[in-house]
């Protein structure tokens, strides 16, 4: 059993856990992630690591309270265990830190979570990073404080304004760049229209982007073969060859039709609850 | 006297209209009569060919004596001695090409029927059987088990009793591999799998669910933590695509998928598990081996109306288990062979229909079957909304990239010595689909036990 050390509320749909998993918190590295399962007949569910500690056997783990399982996760409390907790999976995200002297790092919503452990390690490598983070609103931005202590500049934008600047992640990205920010690499994660968009707008610098994909997957060994997505034009699975790809040359539209393929099943199971 | 009917004594079975809806054993199993009755079709020949036929060597006619005379305790206890796994091999064994292709019963009529006769006696076994209680003497070695399907199971099975502590590793939450995930209830019900792992468990054997080897731990440390040898059994679990257009379509699975979402997140029970499993009307099922029949009967079950196997070589080269293709035939699943799937069409990202185009056979190929070649100008669509790709697997590469030293074939699998099943790789041994790509439950527990007996030799 994998038990919570600790559980903190983010907002009303995002929680923190730090879940005792010594093999995981053992190996793994930024950018790889876990899959869990609340109980014996629970779905497995993958989630990308948002930080560890090997000294105390721990895994940090963010997520949004968004269908059925989710919310089955957030009636966990501190003590409780996982049934399953496996990993770390996926390659560790592809880094050139010594070819990069500064890095920009896009997180909409949750996916500041998975952001968070990259560019840690990337400024404890000596690369400079900035950070844009969005969200609907002030409340929808999570960890700014965390990513302030090793950041040089923290942007947010939030849709209404209530927090940061008004508008999208993308707005500030391309102000950031035509007004003479110099960056050798990004990294955007976040939901899927998010980062096309990012892309759209990376690619008119030519400024080289990475994204993390989280598609529908079971196994995340490689066995089920479900989270396949096309990348430069050949079938790579997130689970095995990413979940970090290029995201000049991933097929985004395909992403979010695969990503809705089970829609009207995940609504007649939240209906259960 | 021998029974000489030359048929085999027909095994129960739901009727297919009644079995095609529900998710319960196909096959109800003989009653003691009827398997005392087909034992003694057996005429305890003196060459045993049966024997010959069976890659972990049950003494065949011995325990069917056994069986004939109503010792159903004492045939168990001679299967055993050889096949840690009974109730499954009774069930899934490829019969006719093991030791019924070889029994001289067969010549002029039927074989005698030992794949239902080991079922019967391991089923009857579970029911009534007591529990031995070994007496094991700890030798103080310790080997590692990497998966815990078929070849990993045997392989610590029988290190077990050699006094080994053993510790199986498994990268799912459930045990059992493919026998867990692959094959369906209704061909071998989950229940009995349970009961075989606790067989291996009652001996001593540790399993470690949600351990990834390659991940969570490498090769090198399990070394490091004091293991003496390490068997890689680990399957062949990587689905093959056909590589052809509109495979990304929504409605496209690949076999193992679509079987382990259903079997192993339980999406069988509708309704009830959380993990969806969704299906159209019409399903293409493409391939015909046992994971195909699997898959198309699976649909029906789910309540797909029209199912397709869809193959592009003929009859003789379906390479399922006869009576699996019996069954799905039976079950109203639609045979479309000498038919190649070259492009999967959509409407909007789902799928709507598979292009074939039809074959003829010609010159046999490398693989030794007639080379299927298309007839020009012989397109059509399929129309479905659903297609499983069950081509075939191959090895998961996480092992061979983390593993230094362990050499492996262009395709993945893993390299070893025929006699010992050792690897390139000292002390690290191999068997099953790992070895030789996807193959059956029996030659993945003859490979575990090959491999267990070299382990056991090299500390000798």
């Amino acid at each position: 059993m994998y038990k919570i050390l600790k559980k903190e509320v983010l907002n009303q749909a995002v929680i923190l856990m730090d879940v005792e998993a010594p093999y995981v918190s053992a190996r793994c590295e930024a950018g790889q992630f876990v899959i869990v399962r609340v109980d014996e007949d629970g779905e497995r569910i993958p989630l990308t690591i948002a930080d560890f500690d090997r000294d105390k056997n721990s895994v940090t783990i963010i997520f949004q309270v968004v269908g059925y399982s989710t919310k089955l996760m957030e009636r966990l409390e501190e003590g409780d265990s996982f049934c399953d907790f496996v990993g770390p999976l996926g390659q560790p995200a592809p880094f050139e830190a010594d070819k990069w002297n500064r890095v920009i790092g896009i997180a909409g919503g949750v996916g500041a979570a998975p952001l968070y452990p990259q560019l840690k390690k990337l400024s404890e490598e000596g690369v400079s990073v900035d950070v844009i983070i969005g969200g609907r609103s002030a409340e929808f931005v999570i960890l700014a404080e965390k990513f302030e202590k090793f950041c040089d500049n923290v942007y947010i934008m939030t849709d209404d304004g209530s927090l940061g600047g008004k508008g999208f992640v993308t707005n500030k990205l391309q102000e950031l760049i035509e007004s003479g920010e110099k960056y050798n690499h990004a990294i955007a994660i976040g939901p899927l229209i998010m980062m096309k968009n990012v892309v759209a707008v990376t690619k008119q610098f030519d400024l080289h982007t990475a994204v993390s994909l989280n598609p529908i997957m079971i196994d995340g060994t490689g066995m089920c073969g479900g989270c396949r997505v096309t990348v430069g034009g050949e079938t790579k699975f997130a689970c095995v060859d990413g979940p970090d790809f290029d995201g000049f040359l991933v097929d985004f539209d395909e992403c979010m039709r695969r990503q809705s393929f089970f829609k009207e099943e995940e609504h007649e199971c939240m209906m259960r609850l | 006297m021998a029974n000489m009917s030359p048929n085999k004594v027909p095994m129960p079975q739901q009727e297919p209209d009644v079995r095609n809806k529900n998710f319960d054993e196909v096959a109800t199993g003989y009653t003691a009569e009827m398997a005392m009755e087909e034992a003694s079709r057996c005429i305890n020949c003196k060459n045993k060919p049966c024997m010959t036929g069976c890659p972990v060597n049950v003494p065949i006619p011995g325990f069917i004596e056994q069986v004939a005379a109503g010792n159903f305790e004492k045939a168990y206890e001679i299967i055993t001695s050889e096949n840690a796994l009974p109730a499954i091999c009774g069930r899934v064994c490829p019969q006719e090409n093991q030791c019924e292709g070889k029994c001289v019963r067969g010549i002029k009529g039927e074989p005698v029927s030992i794949g239902r006769l080991e079922r019967f006696v391991a089923d009857y076994h579970m029911q009534n059987g007591t529990k031995p209680s070994y007496d094991i003497k700890p030798n103080g070695r310790r080997v590692a088990v990497v998966g815990s399907g078929p070849a990993g199971i045997t392989c610590a099975g029988e290190l077990a009793r050699k006094g080994y502590e053993v510790t199986i590793f498994e990268a799912l939450h459930k045990a059992g591999g493919v026998l867990s995930y692959g094959i369906p209830e209704f061909r071998l019900p989950k229940s009995l799998v349970a009961k075989e792992l606790e067989n291996v468990t009652d001996l001593g054997v540790k399993i470690e669910t949600n351990v990834v080897v390659g991940r969570s731990i490498t090769v090198d440390d399990l070394f490091e933590k004091g293991y003496d040898a390490v068997f890689l059994g680990t399957g062949a679990g990587l689905p093959n695509f056909l590589r052809i257009p509109g495979e990304n379509l929504l409605g496209v699975y690949s076999a193992n998928e679509f079987l382990t979402r259903v079997n192993l997140m339980k999406g069988y029970k509708k309704g009830e598990a959380p993990t969806p499993v969704k299906i159209g009307k019409r399903v293409a099922v493409v391939g015909a081996g046992n994971v195909a029949m699997d898959a198309a009967r699976t649909a029906k079950r789910l309540g797909a109306e029209d199912v397709y196997i869809v193959y592009r070589r003929g009859e003789e080269e379906v390479p399922a288990r006869k009576e699996e293709v019996e069954h799905a035939k039976e079950e109203g699943v639609i045979f479309k062979l000498l038919n190649n799937p070259v492009k999967i069409h959509g409407d909007d990202g789902w799928v709507k229909g598979i292009e074939v185009v039809e074959q003829k056979l010609g010159e046999p190929d490398a693989s030794g079957r007639r080379r299927p070649e298309p007839i020009e100008g012989s397109n059509k669509i399929i129309d479905v909304e659903t297609v499983v790709i069950a081509i075939g697997q191959s090895p998961n590469p996480l092992i061979r990239q983390t593993t230094e030293g362990l050499e492996t074939e262009k395709w993945g699998g893993i390299i070893v010595n025929e006699d010992t099943n050792e690897s390139t790789r000292k002390n690290v041994y191999a068997g099953g689909d790992v070895v030789t790509g996807a193959a059956t439950v029996i030659l993945a527990m003859g490979a575990g036990k090959k491999a267990a007996k070299a382990i056991d030799e090299s500390f000798a």
